[in-house]
Formats: structure tokens, C-alpha cells, sequence
């Protein structure tokens, strides 16, 4: 099936067998490898994209679904050598260890942050818990979101 | 050494890669002309295997070849274990990387696929039909052991894998008088390390060549080129394994797994390149568990409280088979670990390895240690309420007091440094104790229950002297290298031979080599994990990276510094005697005027214009690094739980983790560690755990039933930090990657136990889930 997708601000026209995963149509057929396979049941969040303004699991999504959509990766989140403030404070934090479930958290982080500007702890917690980190104890991912949160506020 | 950056929280060098997507771990590699491999497991934990027709899956769209045990005849040697302790009988039995005529566990490789793409491998897969005749399958290691149980390998008798005794002091005449003796049954459920990077192998073979390259998941790629090359039969100079980005490991990537063989085999049989990557399900029953011990425990002690003896009867669970550094988890690094931080004259561990019909285990976060810690604390504590003492003055009262440089206990091994009772007190301190005791006394009244675990720990790391890697059968050298090179430009690239995988290496490195050269942290590039460019080294694991890694670093750093001064005082036309070294340069003794940076002298090194006699051009040297001794990071931990008895539920209110690992070079990486750790612990005692049935059908298959800690389950960890130096490595420092593991499932089990203590309950068998511990307060209710 051919399909049209805005990935990253640049358009695309593919085709794709229907039964083609969001996730392995960003990283084998445009090559965007920052989006992460980390399970295979939608718990663990390592590939999450943002989807038309919302957060999907691209793991538990066909790219045929993704057909008309913007689609935001990782490697889209800010322009070429800037970093958007979540990424900093997940640097400045040490909000990442092995780095492979860091795609996935910063893309959660992010729209989390867009909705509810000023979240407590309880809340960052909550909203990432679609996210599976086996590093960090969580305890600095929550800390750079916070951070995040307040520097996008200011 | 004048300190800049040695110490200071900098960020980490791996994050820009890493938040920008441009990494590039194993399944993210594509070369032209990659094809896929799928590989059908078995669906049954034991199984005859009748007959294998792969003639649809062969004439499936897409498939390239397909091949079972019998292509790998004569060709892919058996999966080696590579640790086989001593005197202990041990059954290393065959491990073909597709089984042949028997399955032995759910999850075991049965055939391979190669297709054009990943979709048509895994269609093939359901296309292969395989003849089995089921057997009756054991899991539960004790149980396998009784008689009549299903056997697994006609070599192993009872499927006895091996038995290993350690024992130190007169643990039978400390038993027989004690005043007091507790007693105990652990069950260490089986782990499933659960890396978020799945395993994954690209394999490319140059027939013109006869050279093998491997990206691997692996925490130690030059024991992975190692084995590789046993079991391919390619020589080792002629394989070159990659592991530069990986994404977590816990132990789980030490192994050299059938997986990555048999996509080396398939690449050599295709001569294309050839990428597997484990679905996360195939990761669950084919990667290497941890634990599975079912312990029988004891301690002795006089009625004072003074402890005088520790010993134990442990199945351990090795899985079908052995992986490559099974037998030595339960055995070197569990039982010489019985006297934790204090003063027992005799302990006895007598450990029978099984084999069960269960996914391998092997080395997981801790590995070993967690269970010795577990077995002594959980013991020190029901020794406190038999002898109705306070269970923090009960340990102050056993605490080997301060030693710097080596104190032996019962086991026969020598703990290098240690100051067990200032850290104590800190963290006593920090969550004020007796203010605790006293609001759980009021809670209690209320029907509320609190409880506090707290636990010291010594443990046992920085995998280690060669010597005694030799002695206690593993078979390697636990020493490291590293190579040290100035460009002409003044900028240094270090080659190390561990592998870090998460732990920030890269960053922490730079910074040893910053402090002791004196040149800008940004001028020192770190690299590791390619067997092409990097020193030989033993890996990633058993906290080792920095207390034996860097460790050889600084030897070779200080060569180029010498080399570099040795060179300055030619150019300054000083006596060498007269040159000394301050902030980057050399200059004359009572002239400082008179200087050369080591920027200056990497360039005149380089271009050998002018080289004093004798010298050798280039400005770079080499050092090995093999350490006298392991070392011993030590601490005491603090967990503060509610339990809600009307349904059983467990809140961590409080995590205090107070933890000594000697100098510290980077600060911030230290505590992420020690956060991670802790909660790995947490899972084990709260949440985890590997079910399987009767049959040998693994239940916790997937993330949707192995619940593994999210964000919310658990709250800040509060990190406290003393600092005694390790006297035998240049840096002074010890390993801080386990601790937290180590410490925080005995802390937490503690704390649960405590805080049910006024219900009648005293041991439930880990996870402590809602559902169990509802269930044993309702028993002790007799409602």
C-alpha cells in the first residue's frame, strides 16, 4: 500500500506492506534508527514517536495507520546541533545510563510536559509510567523532566 | 596530583548520541545485502526430538536457507561454559547451539531461517514442522534433585551439575554449642535481567578472507571473539568482534549465547551478512536468567548476641545447561561471602549446581552476592528477635572493627579495607532511628503498619587477581590493559579493554586522564568495545571496569607522563633529575620559566626531530594491570515500608543508601549506580519473578506478566557516601555497579518482615506481591 507520512518535517511516499510496523517502517525504510524496539507488547515504551501532536507506541502501530500524519521522532525533536530543553535536562540530570530506552522517555517527557506545564513529582511519575528504564531507578529521568518542566516554564 | 576534575559530576561525553537518536547499537547496523535470521525455539521445556521438515519453510517467499542441528555437524562446535570451579565434580555436559536430539528447555534453538527480511524469517518460522515426543520436565532445583525426577543429560546423575563446599573456622563445633541457632528457607525466584536492548548479533563473513566480523551484544567482546572462535573454529586473529553501543546488560551480555553462533554460522554458510535480533519474548526464555536458589540456612550465636557461625545447604538452578560463567555464581561469588561485614569465625556454604528444565542462569546484577547478603542479613534479623535485641545494635555489636590494608575472615579471602560503622551511623542519623522505632510504636496502636529494615553489607568485586581467576576455574585472566597515545596535536586517545555499556566509561576515564596529564577532558577520547582497536581485556562486569579498567590506565598514563618528561628535560637542556611535572608541564626545578607543556612535547614525540638517545619516537605507551586483590565496597542501607494489611500492599515510603566505594571520580555517576541498583534489588522483592508450571512453560513470558519496576513504584533514593580507599590499586577506588542490588532486596524483605511482625508473619517467599501477603496475614488470623 502506498502511504504518505510527514516524518521530521520531510514528506514521504512510500509503499508498504500493510502489515509493516510503525516502528520498522521509521527505522528500515527512512533509516531513523533513534526509535527503539525494546518488547514486543506495547509495555516498555523504548519506541515511542509523536503522532499528530500525541504520543503513540510505534511498536503497536502499522505505518499504514501513520498514512496522512506528521510524525515526530527523536531525531526531529530539535533542530541540527541544538537541543530541545528536555533532551538538556535529561544531559544535565543523568537521566540515561545505556541510552536505549532514552528515545522513547524524552518523547513521553515532552508531550507530557506540553500538557501539563507544571507538573508535580507524582504526576511525572505517573505519565512515564508506559516507560520501561532498567538503568536509572528512574530516579534521575524523574528529576530531568522536573527540570525540563521548569526550564520550558521560564 | 593536583585535582580538577577527578571528583566532579561533569556530564556525561555518551549523552549527546544518546538524546539525539544517533546511536548506533547491534540491530541499528545494515549492510548491503543483509539478510535476517529467525530462529524456532522450542515450544516444550523437555522433548525428544522425532524429526524436523523444513521443506515448506525452505519454499517460503523470501527464505534464503534454513538449517537445523544436524547442518551444524562438524561445523559449529558445542556452547563452552567457561567457568568450572574446583573440586566440585562439575558436569559440563554438551550445549549444541541447535539441539539435535533432545530440547531441554522452552526457549531451546531447534532451527534457523534466513530471509530476505525479518517478516518472511518469522512467516517461515511457522512453517517448520517439528516431530516431538514430550518428556517429563523439573524446574524447581531442589526438586530436581530428589530421586525420580526427569533426568536431563545422561552425564549428570540427579542432575547434579556439580557440588562445591567452601568452608572456614569449625562451623560443626560453633553449631553444636551455640546458645542460639535461627533458622531458615530462602527461595531466590528466578530473574529475568530484562536489558532494554534485546539481544542482537550482525554477522559478516569474508570467505576471500576467511575473516568473521561480529557486532555483538556483549558486555565483553574479547572473551565473545574468544569463544566465538572456539565454537566457529575461525582463528581469533581473524574475527573482530563490535560491541560499542550496548544497551544494558546486568550480567545478561557476559554470556556467549547459541543465538550469536548460530548467525555467525549462518553468515559463513551464506557468505552475506546476516543480523538476528531477539523479539523481546525470545529475550525472556533465551537469555540467561538469574538466581534460583532454594536455601537452607542456619546461623549460630552466642545468647549475648555475638555471632559465631553461618552455613548453608543451596540447590542452585543452572538451567538446562551451563553458560559461560554459571558455576561460578553461586559458588566463588556466594559462598566466601557468608561473613558480610562482620566477625563470624566459621561459615559452611555446600552448594549442589542442578540442572532443570529452565532457561540457563548466569551472572545477574549482583550475582551471587545478593543472595550472601540476603542469607546473612535476613538471618542477622531473625537472630534479633529471637534474642529480642535491637536489630541495629545486634550488627554494631558484630562489626569487624576498621581495618586499611587487609583483614581475613572464615572463608580464606582477605577484605581489602574497610570502616563499617561511620556509614552506619550516617545513615542512622539521616533517617533519625530512634524517632522511627517510636512513630511505628504509634502507628501500631493505630493498626498501622511501618516498617524499617536496615542492613551492612560487604561485598565482593572488581573481578580480580588472574591468579586466582586461575585457581578458582575461570577460564580467563581478570586482568586489564589499556593503551595511551598522543596525537601530534596534543589530543590523547585512550584504547581500553572493558566495555562499558551504560556505565559512563567513556566520560569517567576522560577524566582520570585529564587529572593525571594535566590536558583538557574534551582533548581525551575513550575507546572501547571493537576487538580491532582496543587492547586485549576481560570486559564489563563484577564491578571491575574502574577498579581494574582504569587502574591500568593510570600505569599507562603515567608511562607517557615519565616518557614526556624524560623528553622535556632534552629539549630544556636540563638534567633529567631537575624536570618536574606541575598543572600539564614540565619545566625546570626553580625556573618555571623554563617549561614544556605535554601538548608540546605529544608534537615533537610525533615528528622524532629531536629525540634524546635511545629514545623511541611517538609519545604513547601500554600498561597491564593485574590487581592483588579484589576489592570490597561496602555500606548500609535503610528501608522505611508501610503495609497495608486489609490488602496486602508494600509502599517504600523511604530508600537510604549509604554506600562506600572509595574515591569517587565522578559523583553523579556513582549515585545513578547506586539508584539503579537499588531498584533492581526492589524488583526482585517486590515485583519479579520467573513462573513457570509443571510443565516447564514459562508464564512470565513477556513484559505484560514479569512485572518489572516502573516510575511510579518507587520513590527518590536518598544517597549517603563515606569514603575508604582501597589500598591496592593506584586510584584507591572499588566498584559501586552492584551495591545498590547487593544491599536493597535484604533491606526492603527486612523492612516488609518487620513491619508484619505485630500480624504473626514472619517469611513469605519473594515477590512479596499483594496477593502473598495478604494471604500470610490472613493465615496467621486463622480467618
Amino acid at each position: 500500500m502506498k502511504i504518505q507520512v510527514t516524518v521530521n518535517g520531510k514528506a514521504h511516499e512510500k509503499d508498504v506492506d500493510p502489515r509493516t510496523l510503525l516502528v520498522h517502517f521509521l527505522r528500515e525504510d527512512l533509516g531513523l534508527t533513534g526509535t527503539k524496539v525494546g518488547c514486543d507488547t506495547s509495555q516498555c515504551g523504548a519506541c515511542v514517536v509523536n503522532m499528530d501532536g500525541t504520543t503513540v507506541k510505534s511498536c503497536t502501530c502499522l505505518a499504514v495507520q501513520a498514512d496522512g500524519s506528521q510524525i515526530t521522532t527523536i531525531e526531529g525533536l530539535s533542530p541540527k546541533g541544538e537541543l530541545d530543553a528536555v533532551q538538556e535536562a535529561f544531559w544535565n540530570n543523568h537521566g540515561l545510563q545505556c541510552g536505549y530506552c532514552t528515545a522513547g522517555m524524552i518523547m513521553t517527557a515532552v508531550e507530557l510536559i506540553d500538557k501539563n506545564p507544571n507538573p508535580t513529582e507524582d504526576q511525572v511519575r505517573e505519565g512515564l509510567k508506559g516507560n520501561i528504564c532498567r538503568c536509572t531507578g528512574y530516579h534521575n529521568i524523574v528529576k530531568a523532566v522536573l527540570a525540563a518542566a521548569e526550564a520550558k516554564r521560564s | 596530583m593536583t585535582t580538577r576534575i577527578f571528583g566532579s559530576g561533569i556530564r556525561r561525553r555518551e549523552d549527546p548520541r544518546l538524546i539525539t537518536g544517533g546511536a548506533t547499537y547491534t540491530d541499528d547496523v545494515k549492510l548491503p545485502g543483509m539478510a535476517f535470521a529467525a530462529i524456532l525455539r522450542s515450544p516444550h521445556a523437555h522433548a525428544k526430538i522425532n524429526s524436523i521438515d523444513t521443506s515448506a519453510a525452505a519454499a517460503a517467499p523470501g527464505v534464503v536457507a534454513v538449517y537445523t542441528g544436524a547442518d551444524t555437524d562438524g561445523v559449529l562446535n558445542p556452547i563452552p561454559c567457561a567457568w568450572i570451579p574446583p573440586d566440585s565434580d562439575v558436569k559440563a555436559v554438551d550445549h549444541p547451539a541447535l539441539a539435535k536430539d533432545v530440547v531441554r528447555y522452552q526457549g531451546d534453538a531447534v532451527a534457523v531461517v534466513v530471509a530476505e527480511n525479518r517478516y518472511q524469517a518469522e512467516d517461515a518460522l511457522e512453517l517448520i514442522k517439528v516431530d516431538y515426543s514430550i518428556l517429563p520436565a523439573v524446574v524447581n532445583p531442589e526438586a530436581a534433585m530428589q530421586p525420580g525426577a526427569p533426568q536431563l543429560h545422561e552425564d549428570a546423575p540427579n542432575n547434579q551439575a556439580f557440588h562445591w563446599v567452601a568452608a572456614g573456622g569449625d562451623t560443626d563445633a560453633a553449631f553444636a554449642s551455640a546458645d542460639v541457632i535461627v533458622k531458615d528457607t530462602i527461595v531466590h525466584q528466578r530473574l529475568i535481567p530484562n536489558a532494554m536492548e534485546p539481544r542482537s548479533a550482525v554477522a559478516t563473513w569474508t570467505e576471500s578472507m576467511g575473516e568473521l566480523t561480529l557486532w555483538s551484544t556483549s558486555q565483553n567482546p574479547h572473551i565473545c571473539r574468544f569463544l566465538a572462535s572456539l565454537v566457529t573454529g575461525v582463528a581469533e586473529h581473524k574475527i573482530r568482534v563490535i560491541a560499542t553501543e550496548v544497551g544494558g546488560g546486568f550480567g545478561s551480555k557476559i554470556p556467549v549465547y547459541a543465538d550469536e553462533m548460530i548467525t555467525s554460522f549462518c553468515s559463513m554458510q551464506l557468505g552475506r551478512p546476516v543480523k538476528w535480533t531477539a523479539t523481546r519474548s525470545e529475550g525472556f526464555q533465551a537469555t540467561i536468567h538469574g538466581r534460583d536458589h532454594v536455601e537452607h540456612v542456619e546461623m549460630a550465636a552466642t545468647r549475648e548476641g555475638k555471632i559465631t557461625a553461618v552455613r548453608s545447604v543451596i540447590y542452585a538452578g543452572m538451567g538446562a545447561y551451563l553458560s559461560t560463567a554459571g558455576p561460578g555464581v553461586p559458588t566463588i561469588l556466594h559462598g566466601l561471602m557468608y561473613c558480610g561485614p562482620y566477625d563470624i569465625a566459621a561459615t559452611k556454604a555446600d552448594i549442589y549446581g542442578v540442572f532443570s528444565n529452565a532457561t540457563p542462569v548466569d551472572a545477574y546484577r549482583g550475582a551471587g552476592r545478593p543472595e550472601a547478603t540476603f542469607l546473612v542479613e535476613r538471618l542477622v534479623d531473625l537472630l534479633a528477635v529471637e534474642l529480642g535485641i535491637d536489630p541495629v545494635e545486634l550488627r554494631r555489636k558484630n562489626l569487624i572493627p576498621k581495618f586499611e590494608d587487609g583483614h581475613d575472615v572464615a572463608s580464606g579471602i582477605t577484605y581489602d579495607s574497610g570502616d563499617y560503622e561511620p556509614i552506619l551511623n550516617m545513615v542512622l542519623g539521616h533517617v533519625d532511628y530512634q524517632a522511627l522505632r517510636q512513630e511505628q510504636a504509634r502507628m501500631r496502636e493505630h493498626g498501622e503498619y511501618m516498617g524499617i529494615g536496615v542492613t551492612c553489607y560487604s561485598e565482593i568485586c572488581g573481578l580480580g587477581p588472574s591468579q586466582v581467576a586461575g585457581a578458582v576455574g575461570f577460564g580467563g585472566g581478570l586482568w586489564e590493559s589499556a593503551i595511551v597515545r598522543f596525537h601530534p596535536t596534543g589530543k590523547v586517545n585512550v584504547y581500553t579493554g572493558v566495555s562499558p555499556h551504560g556505565q559512563g566509561e567513556e566520560t569517567t576515564f576522560a577524566q582520570i586522564v585529564s587529572d593525571e596529564l594535566g590536558v583538557d577532558v574534551d582533548d581525551v577520547g575513550i575507546v572501547h568495545g571493537d576487538t580491532s582497536n582496543t587492547p586485549m581485556g576481560w570486559g564489563t562486569y563484577g564491578s571491575r571496569t574502574t577498579a581494574v579498567g582504569a587502574a591500568a590506565l593510570v600505569l599507562a598514563v603515567r608511562k607517557v607522563k615519565e616518557k614526556a618528561r624524560l623528553l622535556a628535560a632534552h629539549l630544556l637542556e636540563a638534567a633529567e633529575a631537575d624536570v618536574e611535572y606541575a598543572d600539564g608541564k614540565f619545566f625546570v626545578k626553580g625556573s618555571p620559566d623554563q617549561s614544556k607543556t605535554i601538548q608540546e612535547m605529544a608534537t615533537m614525540a610525533n615528528v622524532a626531530w629531536n629525540m634524546p638517545e635511545g629514545m623511541e619516537p611517538g609519545l604513547e605507551a601500554s600498561a597491564f594491570y593485574d590487581p592483588p586483590n579484589f576489592v570490597y565496597p561496602f555500606g548500609a542501607h535503610v528501608a522505611v515500608v508501610h503495609v497495608d494489611p486489609d490488602n496486602g500492599h508494600i509502599e517504600v515510603k523511604r530508600y537510604v543508601a549509604g554506600d562506600d566505594c572509595g574515591p569517587q571520580i565522578n559523583p553523579m555517576i556513582v549515585e545513578g549506580q547506586v539508584h539503579g541498583g537499588v531498584v533492581q534489588g526492589a524488583g526482585q522483592v517486590l515485583w519479579e519473578g520467573a513462573v513457570y508450571d509443571d510443565n516447564g512453560q514459562l508464564l512470565t513470558g513477556s513484559m505484560t506478566d514479569y512485572a518489572l519496576p516502573r516510575a511510579h513504584m518507587f520513590p527518590n533514593i536518598e544517597t549517603l557516601f563515606t569514603v575508604t580507599p582501597s589500598p591496592h590499586n593506584p586510584l584507591g577506588v572499588k566498584g559501586i555497579g552492584e551495591t545498590g542490588a547487593i544491599a536493597s532486596t535484604a533491606t526492603i524483605y527486612n523492612a516488609v518482615m518487620d513491619a508484619l511482625r505485630p500480624l504473626g508473619v514472619t517469611g513469605i517467599d519473594m515477590p512479596l506481591t499483594p496477593e502473598k501477603v495478604w494471604q500470610a496475614i490472613r493465615e496467621k488470623q486463622g480467618s
